[in-house]
């Protein structure tokens, strides 16, 4: 940073604010830089959701109680779906944590330059801040969901000795991220893409809905077996991460390191592709947003 | 070395007017497939200057078109212009919240933007969240706000109030703290938007004293944008003037300020003819603002004596007939006059004649005053239809009549006339 009182290189200029950047213009260090302000929305995000109720960040717990006991009613009763020998109860709330997680940030995120059009428009900052704050103060609601999940399988480990604490849970974090990394990558490709056309905001809501299916989220991947679509659902770059979770916390699942790595490859160009997108997006979307 | 900060080179904006939609997809594609073959974007040789009065034929309009300019380190630069002149898209190209569609700026230094205050303000948060919060978005570090805390919180006067949501602040509070984040950034250039045109006075007094500071003590460099030609005569060292997205004019603020003025005054008409009503007997036929030498002028000094002219042409002869007008000045009366006042005639035979009254110097104050015509029967008959204002003049301060006339304007001189009425002095 130039003081003001240093003789400064007529061609030393801090800044060129020109119509077209560069390619690779992903602008990390800048990122880096309002780090201070990346914590404060993400504590935005949080408190304010909780202002004015009582039960605060509690409701977190209603919503996955809620949606387990129908799981539980629907396909494990009802269709009869098995859960790959896991008691059922742990086994539906450890897929919809995860899945939350991913469907949070990708909905959260998809919203990034309609929703806060307002601030960009009157301030510069790297824009890329808003959807990493969104990815990170979803992680908090992802811990609270996970810290339920933890109770449970803790009530469940005492009355039938089921489960313990196992190396695989160092998987947990890696997979995490991986999904945070697919929500935000498709999630920053899918605002870029909505800033002039809207078409693909009435889209998403409801095909995140449709992706959960083709996810082991309500049934196991073994139970495909044999079955002539089970390659399509393997396809899924989310099909691994979430079979992994199971894998990891209660040591069944179908895991092969190839899905993974294939799932790791297709995070690492969607990520990239999708701040390629985002970092041309940003300079002009206030144009036509 | 070089003392220059910010360099403007060819800044030029194109928006498209209209709305999304199918259209604008056509445009896309096309342009899409121009810059596929390494050609140049076939839009940018249309388009047509941004005049948003009248009706254009080119879906594209330049905001901006090829602005050049330099600001060097420490000079206030105001930026002058109508509505729709440009001044807030150069802003906003400034700030990098949009890019320009050609051109290249380079600037020197950290920039902070304060196209509004209150940027991101949250109202679920406290007065102490918000100005975190608020701060960090402008660019500051939390260390920085910490340090500057006590002082933005005594600079809003909310003491008080810090732990409360800002959604329970009155406006004037959540303003004086908006403002008060923003005063206290430290950036190498500041770039301004008529954010000072809100609080009541006491408080824009002290937001343009803080931004004086800043500019002249601190040595920062600003950008500012204003309607108030006052606060930016006293802030600016220079200025430049946009009309209808170029640049016509730079140099001193007090010249670019005179050019604006003399611009804007063209608009106003010394002359009205009227072209209703002209089938009945008696009409009126036209107004005239006229000076001492009977050439028609908008401009005129307190000092001067301005002609109000009416001319009229009667085809059936009419008794009691008035002619005069309503002198209207911030849309108030500021007087009527009429020739029957004077005593004058008021029976016309057939032809045409004129009437003209003299408004004396050292009469009106300073502003804008229009003509709005009464012309009757006397408790008869109106007869003229038009409710509109049909000439207008422009009065400035006469400042060289007394060493006191020579700070006064019609900012800090109120009333709809200034009469220099006789007093008598004595001791007693």
């Amino acid at each position: 940073m130039n003081t003001t009182d240093t003789i400064i290189e007529d061609d030393q200029w801090d800044q060129i604010i020109e119509p077209r950047g560069k390619l690779l213009d992903l602008n990390l260090k800048e990122v880096w830089r309002y780090r201070d302000l990346l914590w404060l929305f993400v504590k935005r995000d949080f408190t304010a959701q909780y202002k004015q109720t009582i039960l605060g960040p509690l409701w977190h717990f209603i919503q996955p109680i809620f949606t387990t006991v129908m799981f539980l009613l629907v396909f494990g009763k009802i269709a009869n779906i098995p859960t790959d020998g896991i008691e059922a109860i742990p086994f539906y709330m450890s897929g919809i944590a995860i899945w939350n997680y991913f469907s949070s940030c990708l909905t959260a995120t998809s919203n990034t330059f309609v929703a806060n059009a307002g601030i960009f428009g009157k301030v510069y900052f790297p824009r890329l801040v808003i959807p990493l704050s969104t990815v990170m103060s979803n992680i908090v609601k992802f811990g609270i969901q996970f810290l339920l999940l933890l109770a449970v399988m803790a009530w469940y480990g005492y009355q039938t000795g089921h489960f313990h604490f196992a190396s695989t849970w160092l998987l947990l974090p890696l997979l995490v991220l991986m999904m945070a990394g697919l929500g935000l990558g498709l999630g920053i490709i899918i605002s870029s893409l909505t800033t002039k056309y809207r078409d693909f905001n009435v889209l998403i809501s409801f095909a995140v809905q449709l992706l959960m299916y083709a996810s082991p989220v309500v049934y196991p991947l073994s139970f495909l077996k044999g079955k002539s679509y089970a390659a399509w659902i393997a396809w899924n770059p989310l099909t691994p991460i979430v079979e992994a979770f199971r894998f990891a916390l209660f040591g069944r699942g179908t895991v092969d390191t190839a899905g993974l790595l294939f799932s790791g490859g297709f995070i690492v160009i969607v990520l990239f592709l999708g701040m390629l997108i985002f970092s041309k997006v940003e300079r002009t979307f206030m144009d036509t947003v | 070395m070089s003392d220059i900060v910010i360099k403007v080179e060819n800044i030029s904006k194109q928006y498209r007017l209209g709305t999304v939609g199918t259209g604008s997809l056509a445009h896309d594609l096309n342009r899409t497939w121009y810059r596929m073959r390494g050609k140049e974007d076939p839009y940018l040789k249309i388009g047509e200057a941004n005049d948003r009065t009248v009706k254009g034929s080119s879906e594209y309009v330049w905001a901006l078109k090829d602005i050049n300019f330099e600001v060097k380190q420490g000079e206030v630069l105001g930026i002058i212009g109508r509505n729709g002149a440009g001044k807030s898209t150069l802003l906003k190209i400034l700030s990098r919240t949009t890019t320009p569609t050609t051109g290249k700026i380079k600037i020197k230094g950290r920039v902070a933007s304060l196209l509004e205050v209150g940027t991101g303000f949250h109202p679920e948060l406290s007065g102490r969240e918000n100005i975190f919060l608020n701060g960090a978005i402008l660019g500051m570090t939390r260390h920085e706000i910490k340090s500057k805390f006590d002082e933005i919180v005594d600079f809003a006067g909310v003491e008080r109030y810090i732990d409360t949501p800002v959604k329970r602040y009155s406006s004037g509070m959540y303003v004086r703290l908006a403002f008060g984040v923003a005063a206290h950034l430290e950036p190498e250039i500041l770039i301004v938007d008529e954010v000072l045109a809100v609080g009541d006075i006491e408080f824009q007094k002290k937001a343009l004293g803080k931004m004086k500071d800043v500019s002249t003590k601190e040595g920062r460099t600003v950008l500012f944008v204003s309607h108030n030609l006052s606060s930016l005569k006293s802030l600016c060292t220079k200025g430049l003037l946009l009309i209808n997205g170029e640049v016509v004019s730079e140099g001193s603020i007090n010249s670019t300020i005179n050019e604006y003025e003399k611009r804007i005054s063209k608009r106003l008409d010394s002359q009205w003819v009227n072209k209703f009503d002209r089938d009945n007997a008696i009409y009126l036929d036209s107004v005239y603002i006229l000076d001492s030498d009977q050439f028609q002028r908008t401009n005129f000094l307190t000092s001067e004596d301005v002609f109000i002219k009416f001319k009229i042409e009667v085809k059936q002869p009419h008794k009691y007939v008035k002619v005069g007008f309503d002198l209207i000045r911030n849309n108030e009366i500021a007087f009527r006059s009429q020739q029957v006042d004077a005593g004058n005639i008021s029976s016309f035979d057939v032809g045409k004649f004129s009437l003209t009254c003299v408004v004396p110097g050292n009469l009106l104050n300073e502003g804008t005053y229009s003509v709005k015509p009464q012309f009757s029967i006397h408790c008869v008959k109106n007869l003229v239809t038009t409710d509109e204002y049909v000439a207008e003049f422009n009065v400035k301060m006469d400042t060289t009549l007394t060493e006191f006339h020579a700070v006064l304007h019609e900012n800090n001189h109120p009333g709809n006339l200034f009469p220099v009425l006789k007093w008598e002095v004595i001791e007693i």
